[in-house]
């Protein structure tokens, strides 16, 4: 195993560290506040290159590989978590899917603008009544010539209020198993019948906007359905491993970002006489925090290799278990070590006008958020059970 | 978990269970329909410690004479725990007003300041504040650099005090300062100071992540002139009543993280019969009861440990109510913590955004490992008393 990243990697990593530093950072606690980035910044993004991260280069993207991906997502977690869900909802959600599934005059058509930053994407799944349970979305297509008509709710989507490009799953079967009775489709928000109904407001992670969607009678052309008819289950599935251990980075990342602003607070915050980072209570904190967060490294960048190196993921497979159990870990790694790092910040901690109090309701989110950690649990559990740990 | 009809809380009394349904009316009927706005605004609701005060709430440690109710803590943590489940900015403000400035007078006043003071202070006409904490002096309490020097009649007072929960709406202002900054610890007074009093000013007001609605801020003292008369107790007799006082306040500020983490549960047990996901309610899976379960074990821990310290504060067992004190206070602050987290968990993303208030719940538990001394700082003492 090699635990070394390559040149170009750490390139890529220096990059997007520079870019958020400069870039993001100084507004980083107003986009908390004002809840909304600045404009540009998906352009500034694009120009970074790392709107289409996974995406082949013909059709405008970097092509990186996964750990690569990883890498970025992590390096803007650590500043400014919001971002890292908007990016991610982007480039992994909307754009490596519909790079992975779609055909090439879809990909010609989408994926150049959201490579760009001209586009924003988005992916439509969760439903007010369908969240873990997934598959009992109620959202309905009918075909209608050579259109479909979209009837339906969907819940919680992030960038859906200043979204482009929507992928949505929709039923198109009104029998049979649910897993072959439902579609993706590709939505564009001037399609009429589309409609954001209303933007959510969150206790975390402001500034990534979170909205409610209503299609009525929305009308979507055949040629955009992503996969096959009522192949949805492939479209959502076949991704869900590389985006698992891709969205295991954003909590690496703030769990990182956590750690060093409390790091820098026990060394300046003197009471007693000394500097806190002279008490071993806070020491054992600093220690433990470290701890777990190069574990959860070790855990979500091998993840991360190896999805890329399946052929394919899915039940039965290595990366299956792996990446849930990568994503499991991050997220509760980030939920403490941000309650640690608020802990040792005392009272200014739980002000606004300390960063820190951000860190501690952002990361809350990825023990929920793209799958929560009771589902990741199942996962692992069941394929634990049937399959036992496949090692030598 | 139905904590209203519990057979055997260490002998809860009729009164103390008219008590609490009284004040659970109240904070459901008057209290809860504004929390979310109180949260979102950041607005102090000034005319609830009003009717707090025409309930009879605000003195309820307070001798009738001086227009208390005359019980004791054990009241207090009930109504701070009723008031916190609904609103933890609201359960704040009571506790600085009532427990800090009421109830510590109450115990180390003389007479005149009682008399002058009290009345007001029972009724909401005034609202009161105490300043401990300074900007460099924290967990630090007696390294405070605020000094107060005899001229003639008056104190002189001097420095800058922060976090200082009710300060920016404040009318009575109980300060800590020194008065003979070489004798440490031994060399800090107690003094009663009005907001009209000449250099005395309201400094910044500060936002913070949770309690939004309890107002925060800076107190500024810039030759404050204070009569003599208002030296509560004797002059550099602060510890003794620091220590005191401090018990007094962790065991309210303990109650108030179980009414927060109580407040949580009951949200996310009402989600979970509710909310169906793969054809049956959340509370059918063994994940979901478990965190249910282990939420309520918490709380009801936490509930008896207040209660136990209650009780002895009570019963002025002043050699044991410390350490009890400060293990309720660390048991409690990290429990409601975990409670409130587990809560927002089970409400899933319903729960991280503003429509079903549990975040606002798992904001406001963050504090309680911090304020009125930080859990480390309660273990140290712990610690220290184990090892005596």
């Amino acid at each position: 195993m090699d635990f070394e990243l390559t040149e170009e990697q750490r390139i890529v990593q220096r990059n997007v560290r520079q870019f958020m530093l400069k870039e993001i950072a100084p507004v980083a606690e107003q986009i908390d506040r004002e809840d909304k980035f600045p404009p540009n910044v998906w352009k500034a993004m694009g120009d970074l290159g790392i709107l289409g991260v996974t995406v082949p280069e013909e059709y405008g993207g970097a092509d990186f590989d996964l750990l690569t991906a990883v890498l970025v997502i992590e390096q803007i977690g650590r500043v400014c978590p919001a971002l890292a869900v908007s990016y991610g909802a982007h480039a992994n959600l909307c754009v490596d899917n519909l790079s992975r599934n779609g055909t090439d005059a879809q990909k010609r058509k989408y994926l150049p603008g959201l490579c760009s930053g001209e586009l924003i994407g988005c992916l439509a799944l969760t439903e007010p009544n369908a969240g873990s349970d997934a598959l009992s979305l109620r959202t309905r297509a009918v075909k209608d010539g050579d259109y479909f008509l979209l009837n339906g709710t969907k819940m919680f989507i992030t960038n859906a209020p200043v979204g482009d490009v929507f992928i949505v799953y929709a039923r198109t079967a009104n029998s049979g198993p649910l897993k072959e009775s439902f579609t993706a489709f590709i939505v564009e928000k001037e399609f009429p019948g589309f409609q954001v109904s209303r933007a959510l407001e969150k206790m975390g992670n402001r500034g990534s906007p979170t909205g409610e969607i209503v299609f009525e009678d929305c009308r979507v052309p055949g040629e955009n359905v992503l996969g096959e008819i009522n192949g949805g289950v492939n479209v959502m599935m076949g991704g869900l491993d590389v985006e698992r251990a891709f969205f295991s980075g954003e909590p690496l990342g703030i769990a990182q970002g956590a750690f060093e602003l409390a790091r820098q607070y026990a060394m300046e915050r003197e009471q007693f006489g000394k500097p806190i980072s002279s008490f071993q209570l806070i020491k054992a904190k600093l220690a433990d925090m470290y701890t777990e967060i190069e574990a959860a490294r070790g855990l979500v960048y091998r993840a991360a290799t190896l999805a890329d190196r399946m052929q394919r993921g899915g039940k039965g497979t290595e990366v299956h278990k792996m990446a849930a159990a990568a994503m499991l870990f991050a997220a509760e790694t980030a939920t403490r070590v941000s309650n640690q790092a608020l802990q040792i910040h005392g009272g200014y901690g739980y002000m606004l006008e300390y960063p820190i109090n951000r860190y501690y309701r952002d990361s809350k989110l990825y023990e929920i958020g793209a799958g929560t950690s009771e589902i990741r649990r199942m996962l692992i559990a069941d394929e634990i059970l049937q399959r036992g740990l496949e090692y030598v | 978990m139905s904590e209203m009809t519990d057979p055997v809380v260490v002998g809860v009394s009729e009164e103390e269970k008219i008590l609490k349904e009284t004040v659970r009316r109240f904070a459901e009927q008057e209290i809860a329909p504004r929390a979310q706005e109180i949260d979102a605004e950041d607005v102090f609701p000034r005319d609830l410690m009003t009717s707090l005060g025409k309930l009879g709430l605000l003195g309820i440690t307070v001798p009738e004479e001086y227009g208390g109710a005359g019980a004791g803590i054990r009241a207090q943590a009930i109504v701070v725990e009723e008031l916190a489940r609904v609103s933890a900015a609201v359960a704040s403000s009571y506790a600085a007003h009532s427990n800090l400035v009421l109830d510590n007078l109450n115990r180390h006043a003389g007479p005149s300041i009682k008399e002058k003071y009290f009345p007001a202070l029972c009724t909401g006409e005034k609202i009161g504040c105490l300043a401990i904490t300074e900007p460099g002096a924290g967990s630090d309490a007696i390294s405070m650099r605020c000094t107060a020097r005899r001229e003639g009649d008056h104190y002189i007072l001097n420095g800058t005090k922060i976090f200082i929960t009710n300060g920016p709406v404040a009318d009575t202002i109980v300060v800590y300062a020194k008065t003979a900054p070489k004798q440490g610890s031994k060399g800090i007074s107690t003094f009663v100071v009005e907001k009209e009093f000449p250099g005395f000013s309201v400094g910044r007001k500060i936002a913070k992540m949770g309690h939004r609605g309890s107002p925060f801020g800076e107190l500024v003292f810039e030759d404050c002139r204070v009569p003599a008369e208002n030296l509560v107790g004797e002059e550099n007799a602060m510890v003794r009543m620091v220590l005191q006082g401090l018990h007094r306040e962790r065991i309210v500020w303990s109650s108030e993280a179980v009414g927060i983490a109580q407040g949580a549960y009951d949200i996310a047990r009402k989600y979970a019969v509710e909310r169906e996901q793969f054809g049956k309610v959340l509370a059918d899976f063994q994940m979901i009861r478990e965190k249910l379960v282990d939420m309520a074990l918490e709380i009801n821990l936490g509930r008896l440990l207040v209660r136990r310290c209650a009780v002895m504060a009570d019963m002025a067992m002043e050699g044991e109510v410390g350490l009890q004190a400060s293990y309720a206070k660390l048991f409690t602050g990290e429990m409601a913590e975990r409670v409130t987290s587990k809560g927002l968990h089970i409400l899933g993303g319903y729960g991280y955004t503003k429509e079903f208030q549990i975040e606002r719940y798992f904001r406001d538990a963050k504090a309680m490992p911090i304020g009125a001394g930080t859990s480390e700082i309660q273990r140290l003492i712990i610690a220290r008393k184990l090892l005596e």
